[in-house]
């Protein structure tokens, strides 16, 4: 196999995949114990033996990092899974329907995208009652729009392909065309969408955790170690805030690259370069 | 067996001018018939309507007195001037045909067709090669009607030779009814047994 | 060949292009050189109409990306070509293509959808182009969705007479219009020419090209295989050179409408031969084994042992078209 640009693609697609899921694996596998209170070494700057430091409770801040990226990568997946199947749900209504439901959707979508996001999460999980369930429901459900409008355009688009219409015309019920035509066209589009979801939906898991709308403040989020560090960042503990905080921008972006990696290899038309 | 557009009027759009107004139109079985019109007359939207693509805003399309069915293989297949657009672009060719129903070897004798194409994606393909697959598709169909639009326009004349004497055997053989629309005019006498002029019509 | 003084304006000598694939046959991630155009030579004078014809994937529109230097990134040209003497790099592709060298694309998608016609084709003589090709005056305040197929043909055709250029590539510029419209579009073709400007037509409908240009280049499979003037052409199978040409002759509606068996062997896939061999009557071991050269001949060019000097000698084929004929 020779060494060109789709094998290096694909490597390193499956890297970053392994990458993040190792990442994420011993976010989960960390024990509690290990992230216990230990006054005796409390407010320690980064050293070799706690490379990110230990917080004002004398808690080893990267095992803490670890364990809270893996708990907000649970909550974004999570919530862009729920996300994505309402996207494909709404945007295949909106594409299949009469024009009332699609102008219906697309008023709902605008109407969506028009308002910030964290403010209506905030909205929306503040009046679930916050924690897990409160904050899952409001990115799951603010999440969608984007996706949902990609793919009533493509459904829209492929309609009207004369392909399509000869396949009527040979006698092809509408079922069969939607699982031999439609769906293996839609489900590489459906793949990467939902891939290129996860890392918003992380970031507005840590930012909402942060403000104090999400997860409780015994959960190891992201957002909570954050919103934590602030109080101390007075007292000249910067590497309570910088170095979880750049771990999450570390891992957001390696997702979005991901993204953006299987995108190039599952998608043929983007081929021969 | 005859198909026929009755009195036929479309338009795209009701704000829209009439695209065909009260065109009357017949083709039999066994009669090979060419439609001549400058573009921009509307010579692919009748196609698009006989073939029961759109529905007419006035009038009707007859097949036997009859209006189309609208379930199960169309009698009246339509073969379009792109045949890349014509065929779903992630299928593999032997896909595309199996489409149609039965694969009839001898067909894809007479077509030219190699077997190792059927393996191959369509922009693997020429378009030469490709139409050669979509009229292929249509005949294997056991359509009645077949509506040639523009069929070899893109094509090279030996492949526009080939792909002609291949559908007008098979129409003669299974007493088809052909209607060939056209631009080349010495095709259209070479093919019809009666050219229509739409203008004067 | 024409034995002009002159420089011509385009000379393309020994052009090849290939591309790096990605073999998606088998899917598979192994990339292998593949070359689409083997061996194309023509040129086209000052005041000359050239038509390239052959079937489509025997190169000819990748010629014209060639030329304007518009080739995708992973294709590779070698050989040479040269504009009025003058070595093409791609710095004087960039300099000249829009202004000294002008091309009527072959898909109506050319066309930017979200602008007018108008827009899209400005210039002075506009309203009189517009005239001379069949457009109405409305034509200007259309977006290209409105316009059908033969029209939009037609604007192309009208980006191109519009411009200054000395050269102006035409690739497939009619089909989709009537008997009327393609042959006004040619007439202003020769006109073109007839001010002095080269004029290379790439297209599918021989039958009307000839008509109009000098000389005719047939491409088969990524090579030349004859150059003639267009007066052969006219005159009869007889009088053209390569069985391929011959052949193309013969298949046209009004000349018996009379197809060859086979069909354009692949890139990959060529025989190592002469590419026409495998559907050439006339052929002989020595075609299997052995690429024939491009030789001169009766005023014209072609690539194969067999051609005959004189049209009288290829009475295999003579004796058959006489007979049709009467």
């Amino acid at each position: 196999m020779k060494w060109n640009n789709r094998t290096r693609v694909f490597v390193l697609t499956v890297m970053l995949a392994v990458l993040i899921l190792i990442l994420y694996m011993i976010g989960l596998l960390i024990p509690e114990e290990a992230v216990g209170t230990d006054f005796q070494h409390a407010g320690q700057p980064p050293s070799w033996a706690y490379p990110f430091g230990t917080d004002n409770l004398g808690r080893d801040l990267l095992l803490r990092t670890l364990k809270g990226l893996s708990v907000s990568m649970t909550v974004g997946i999570a919530a862009s899974c729920i996300s994505a199947v309402i996207a494909i749900l709404v945007g295949i209504a909106a594409a299949a329907g009469s024009k009332t439901v699609d102008g219906a959707i697309n008023w709902i979508i605008d109407l969506m995208m028009g308002i910030p996001h964290t403010v209506l999460i905030i909205l929306i999980s503040f009046s679930l009652g916050r924690g897990l369930k409160g904050l899952l429901a409001g990115i799951a459900a603010t999440h969608w729009t984007s996706l949902a409008r990609l793919i009533r355009g493509e459904v829209l688009q492929l309609r009207s392909q004369h392909y399509i219409v000869v396949s009527r015309r040979l006698g092809k019920s509408g079922g069969w065309i939607m699982m031999h035509h439609l769906v293996p066209h839609l489900v590489p589009q459906f793949m990467v969408g939902l891939i290129l979801m996860f890392p918003h939906a992380i970031l507005h898991e840590a930012s909402i955790s942060f403000l104090g709308y999400g997860l409780p403040p015994e959960q190891p989020a992201i957002g909570i170690i954050l919103a934590e560090s602030m109080r101390y960042l007075s007292a000249g503990m910067w590497w309570m805030a910088v170095l979880p905080g750049l771990m999450l921008v570390v891992i957001v972006l390696l997702i979005d690259r991901l993204g953006e990696n299987v995108r190039t290899v599952i998608d043929p038309y983007s081929a021969q370069e | 067996m005859q198909l026929e557009a009755r009195q036929l009027s479309f338009r795209y759009h009701t704000k829209w001018e009439w695209v065909l107004k009260d065109l009357d139109f017949s083709v039999a079985q066994g009669e090979c018939v060419g439609l001549f019109a400058p573009s921009g007359s509307g010579k692919s939207t009748l196609a698009l309507l006989l073939a029961g693509y759109l529905k007419p805003v006035k009038g009707a399309i007859l097949l036997d007195g009859k209006p189309l069915p609208s379930g199960g293989i169309c009698p009246v297949q339509l073969i379009y001037q792109h045949p890349e657009q014509a065929v779903n672009p992630r299928w593999r060719l032997r896909k595309v045909l199996e489409e149609s129903g039965q694969i009839r070897e001898e067909l894809l004798d007479v077509l030219g067709i190699e077997r190792a194409w059927l393996d191959r994606f369509p922009r693997e393909l020429s378009g030469g090669e490709l139409q050669r697959f979509c009229v292929a598709r249509a005949l294997m169909s056991g359509a009645d009607f077949l509506i040639c639009d523009e069929i070899s326009t893109m094509l090279d004349v030996i492949t526009q030779a080939q792909i002609w004497n291949v559908v007008c055997a098979e129409a003669q053989k299974r007493n088809m009814g052909i209607v060939v629309i056209t631009h080349n005019r010495n095709l259209a006498q070479r093919l019809c047994s009666r050219i229509c002029d739409l203008k004067n019509d | 060949m024409e034995n002009k003084q002159n420089t011509p304006v385009l000379e393309v000598d020994g052009l090849s292009v290939s591309f790096r694939m990605y073999d998606t046959a088998d899917r598979a991630f192994q990339q292998k050189n593949l070359q689409v155009i083997t061996d194309l030579s023509m040129c086209v004078h000052a005041g000359e109409v050239l038509a390239v014809a052959g079937s489509s994937g025997s190169g000819k529109s990748l010629l014209a990306s060639a030329i304007l230097g518009i080739l995708p990134d992973n294709a590779v040209a070698e050989g040479s070509m040269r504009y009025q003497g003058q070595e093409l790099t791609p710095e004087l592709q960039r300099k000249l293509r829009g202004t000294e060298i002008a091309l009527v694309p072959q898909s109506v998608d050319f066309l930017d959808p979200l602008m007018r016609v108008g827009a899209q084709t400005k210039g002075n003589r506009r309203a009189h182009i517009f005239r001379r090709l069949g457009l109405p005056e409305e034509t200007v305040r259309c977006y290209p969705f409105q316009l059908s197929g033969g029209m939009a043909r037609r604007v192309l055709v009208s980006t191109a007479l519009i411009t200054d250029a000395r050269l102006i590539i035409a690739d497939e510029p009619t089909p989709g219009m009537s008997l009327d419209q393609a042959l006004e579009a040619l007439r202003s073709f020769r006109e073109i020419a007839d001010a002095g400007k080269a004029v290379i037509l790439i297209t599918h409908d021989i039958d009307l090209a000839f008509a109009f240009a000098d000389r005719i280049a047939v491409f088969y499979a990524g090579m030349t295989v004859e150059t003639a003037r267009a007066e052969d052409f006219r005159a009869g199978a007889e009088a053209l050179r390569h069985p391929y040409s011959k052949a193309l002759w013969r298949a046209l509606p009004q000349n018996g409408f009379e197809p060859i068996a086979g069909f354009q062997p692949y890139a990959d896939n060529l025989p190592e031969g002469c590419p026409f061999a495998p559907r050439c009557s006339s052929r002989s071991p020595r075609c299997e084994r052995e690429l024939p050269p491009v030789r001169a001949l009766r005023g014209g060019e072609v690539r194969c042992f067999y051609a005959h000097g004189r049209p009288e000698e290829t009475c295999q084929y003579t004796l058959t078209d006489a007979r049709r004929g009467e």
